[in-house]
């Protein structure tokens, strides 16, 4: 049992620092290495275009999309050299946030089942940050239940014809290409009547509307496609086996491993390191200290869950499902935390604006941010399905729906 | 990056598996559980065979030579069969304060006997309510014999000799505490068997009246032999509260898979599927952070006090969740006699306080993160 690496690891990462020094954004380090939950931006510049121009200084040089082959614009690099890269990324790894579904989604997708004059064409510009991709899965009619969707493609010719709307699509104003899951027949069973397809996304008839969250910020959108054509040539998969090649898209998020999952507990133990309360220092206090303690054992749990699944890699297996459990346990963790904060402040925790809050606000902001935590990718329920199903062997829930043609589907007269 | 036991430890680890499963089944558990018996004196006999008693134990004293990580597996396997033997006592507890802090002879006299299943020990620290603290050891040490009452005392009825906690001063200080070795089949102490939460694991109350003691360490060095004692003792109980976690979910799952109400697996309702999935969530955790206090533990680094405080939490954490939640899907059953789930609530609930209680450690987890980030 040791942390160290093997020598061929050791040299990697040697190769990968000594880059990342020479070429990394430093007049952002401080800001990046500070930003949290609900407060990723930059007080002078666009974190956009930091984000863009970082990206494609590492696709220039190699660094970027390690695990994907040359040709598309990857490194050919293995699983761990991945990891390794993203732990010598460190806070210049926050840049990558609004590339993360189209490198770990899209473009494994595309990948899979796109035509490979298609492939050499759209992943090295989505590997290098040039292009920005988002996924249209979700709809108001289908989040959890994703096959519940209802934005239909009609064949006319050689073209499909989509009209619909998909929501909470991340990113989807900056985005130059999308992938599409849409139900192609709505006369068989829900699961079987679905066709992915990707799209340009400046498509005549595609409109972006952005959502203002509960926490006021509008990181995600609904999208609207209004007699959207698309060639049948952008068709991913078989025509009715969008199920499937949804099913692919998300296996690739899952396995996607050693980005940390953020907690909040690194920000709060160093707020009550500091902190004094009414009858002394927050951290001598023996309620403060419990609290912390029972967090200090979550966050650590995932770190080392975390080098468990990176030392299968790094052994070239497989990473068992203990790594399933990193966002269930952030989630609502990060949310009890910032609530616990606050209360660390008294009154004056309801003080949230940058300029007059305590420690400007971060974590007033993270407690707006966290409920989106517990829902996005997969609401904590979902994910107690998956670790009960997928790891301990339960049987699924029973589906009333799931033999019954999709427009004999009880809607309580929505639609 | 290594972070996972080797072929060889997981491969020692099924076998500890395979003879504990042949020898420790549930009924067997129940003979002791019943009072029948103090303690299962033919699979401790089994174990002293299997090398595992002295796997940690250098080999000039009788052991295997191996290495705590694979006494880490070993308790493991110990934990998932609610073995009803004094193996926490004297292995992790007598044993370890004899290699830290014992002199050859001391080494020579019980270690072998120790790993040859001859010698039970034990670790004679608390004196009624509270946690591991100087101030609470009262028991007085002078001129070599001991005075005072121990209590509780695991497995003290059944224990040949004990490593006792003893007053030396009175500067209120650390330095006042030393530590001794008393030989319980001397004569010189009163032993009291406890009636406890768990029956599988005896306690009892030992009372010394100008009792003949033989000092283990240096005078004065009592506390911090202790403490080295301690830290090693929570990361091997975390192995065996991660294998009675690990256990206690499965039996939870398998009647969860069997049983049907209202027409189906009740394993197939979502309340009962979420509370298993968190059952899950809790024993990884405490799978990791106990992992990370067996590297610090096999190592000697400088992290032991930080990970083995966090481990012990986390694995408390996760057999008492694992342990309860199990009983609660049994529904009924599970709090019936004859069936197993008690075994594994009493074993959590007790084990959650032997090395002093979660809030104690919880404190002691944050002192010693502090102190980190200060140097």
């Amino acid at each position: 049992m040791n942390f160290e690496d093997t020598p061929q690891e050791a040299a990697f990462r040697a190769t990968a620092r000594a880059w990342i020094a020479a070429n990394a954004p430093k007049q952002y380090e401080e800001e990046l290495q500070k930003s949290s939950l609900g407060r990723t931006q930059l007080k002078n510049a666009s974190i956009l275009e930091v984000a863009k121009a970082w990206q494609k200084k590492k696709a220039d040089a190699g660094w970027a999309c390690l695990h994907w082959s040359k040709e598309y614009g990857g490194r050919g690099a293995s699983p761990i050299e991945r990891v390794i890269w993203q732990q010598e990324e460190g806070p210049f790894g926050k840049l990558s946030g609004m590339f993360i579904i189209g490198h770990g989604m899209c473009g494994p997708t595309m990948m899979a089942f796109a035509r490979e004059e298609h492939k050499r064409t759209y992943l090295p510009p989505l590997a290098s940050g040039e292009k920005v991709w988002c996924q249209l899965f979700s709809e108001p009619a289908g989040g959890s239940d994703v096959a519940g969707l209802r934005t239909r493609a009609e064949k006319d010719g050689d073209d499909w014809v989509i009209n619909g709307q998909k929501i909470w699509t991340s990113g989807a104003h900056y985005s130059d290409y999308g992938i599409l899951l849409t139900r192609t027949d709505p006369t068989v069973p829900k699961h079987k009547g679905l066709t992915m397809f990707f799209l340009d996304m400046k498509s005549p008839g595609v409109e972006v509307r952005p959502i203002k969250q509960a926490s006021g910020a509008s990181d995600f959108n609904e999208v609207y496609f209004t007699n959207v054509r698309i060639p049948d040539h952008q068709r991913l998969g078989e025509v009715g086996d969008g199920w499937n090649v949804s099913l692919t898209t998300l296996m690739n998020e899952r396995s996607a491993i050693g980005a940390g999952v953020s907690t909040g507990f690194p920000e709060l133990f160093e707020y009550c390191s500091s902190l004094m309360l009414d009858d002394g220092p927050a951290i001598e206090d023996r309620a403060v200290r419990s609290k912390l303690a029972s967090w200090a054992v979550k966050a650590s749990g995932l770190r080392y869950t975390s080098m468990r699944a990176i030392s299968a890699l790094s052994r070239g297996e497989r990473p068992g499902p203990e790594n399933s459990i990193g966002k269930l346990v952030a989630g609502s963790m990060i949310q009890d935390v910032a609530t616990y904060a606050l209360d660390l402040q008294g009154a004056s925790g309801v003080v949230s604006g940058p300029e007059d809050a305590e420690l400007a606000g971060r974590f007033q902001a993270m407690l707006l941010r966290a409920p989106g935590t517990r829902v996005e990718g997969g609401t904590d329920e979902i994910m107690r399905n998956i670790i009960a199903e997928r790891v301990l062997g339960l049987p699924g829930d029973i589906r009333v729906d799931k033999d019954v043609p999709f427009n004999k589907i009880p809607t309580k007269g929505r639609n | 990056m290594n972070f996972d036991f080797s072929d060889d430890q997981k491969q020692l680890r099924d076998q500890a598996r395979k003879f504990l499963a042949e020898k420790c089944s549930p009924k067997a558990v129940r003979v002791v559980l019943d009072g029948k018996a103090p303690y299962d004196k033919e699979l401790w006999k089994g174990l002293a065979e299997m090398g595992f008693l002295g796997v940690a134990i250098p080999e000039e004293f009788g052991g295997a030579g191996a290495g705590h990580l694979e006494l880490c597996v070993i308790a493991e396997e110990m934990g998932r069969a609610n073995a009803p033997v004094p193996f926490s006592s004297t292995v992790y507890l007598a044993a370890e304060a004899l290699l830290i802090a014992g002199s050859d002879a001391q080494k020579k006299k019980w270690l072998p006997a120790i790993a040859s299943g001859e010698a039970i020990g034990t670790l004679a620290l608390f004196e009624g309510k509270g946690n591991p603290a100087p101030k609470n050891i009262k028991l007085v040490a002078s001129g070599g014999t001991l005075n005072g009452v121990k209590k509780p005392v695991a497995d003290g009825a059944i224990a040949d000799f004990a490593v006792v906690a003893a007053r030396t001063g009175s500067t209120g200080r650390e330095n006042d505490i030393s530590l001794f070795i008393v030989d319980l089949k001397a004569g010189g102490v009163e032993v009291k068997s406890l009636t406890n939460l768990d029956p599988t694991r005896g306690q009892a109350e030992l009372t010394f009246k100008n009792t003949k003691a033989e000092p283990l360490g240096a005078a004065g060095e009592g506390w911090s032999i202790l403490s080295q004692v301690l830290d090693r003792a929570a990361v091997l109980c975390a192995f065996e509260q991660v294998g009675g976690s690990d256990r206690a979910l499965e039996m939870g799952r398998d009647y969860a898979l069997d049983r049907i109400a209202f027409g189906r697996p009740i394993g197939s309702f979502q309340a009962v599927k979420h509370m298993l999935a968190d059952m899950y969530v809790s024993a990884t955790l405490a799978r990791s952070n106990s992992y990370y206090g067996a590297w610090a533990l096999s190592t000697n680094a400088s992290e032991l006090p930080e990970a083995a405080a966090a481990a012990r939490i986390s694995a408390t954490q996760a057999f008492q969740h694992c342990a309860k939640n199990n009983i609660q899907v049994h529904g009924g059953m599970g709090f019936t006699w004859e069936f197993d789930c008690h075994m594994y609530y009493r074993r959590a609930n007790a084990m959650a306080l032997g090395l002093g209680s979660l809030s104690y450690w919880e404190d002691q987890l944050i002192d010693r993160m502090r102190k980190k980030n200060a140097a």
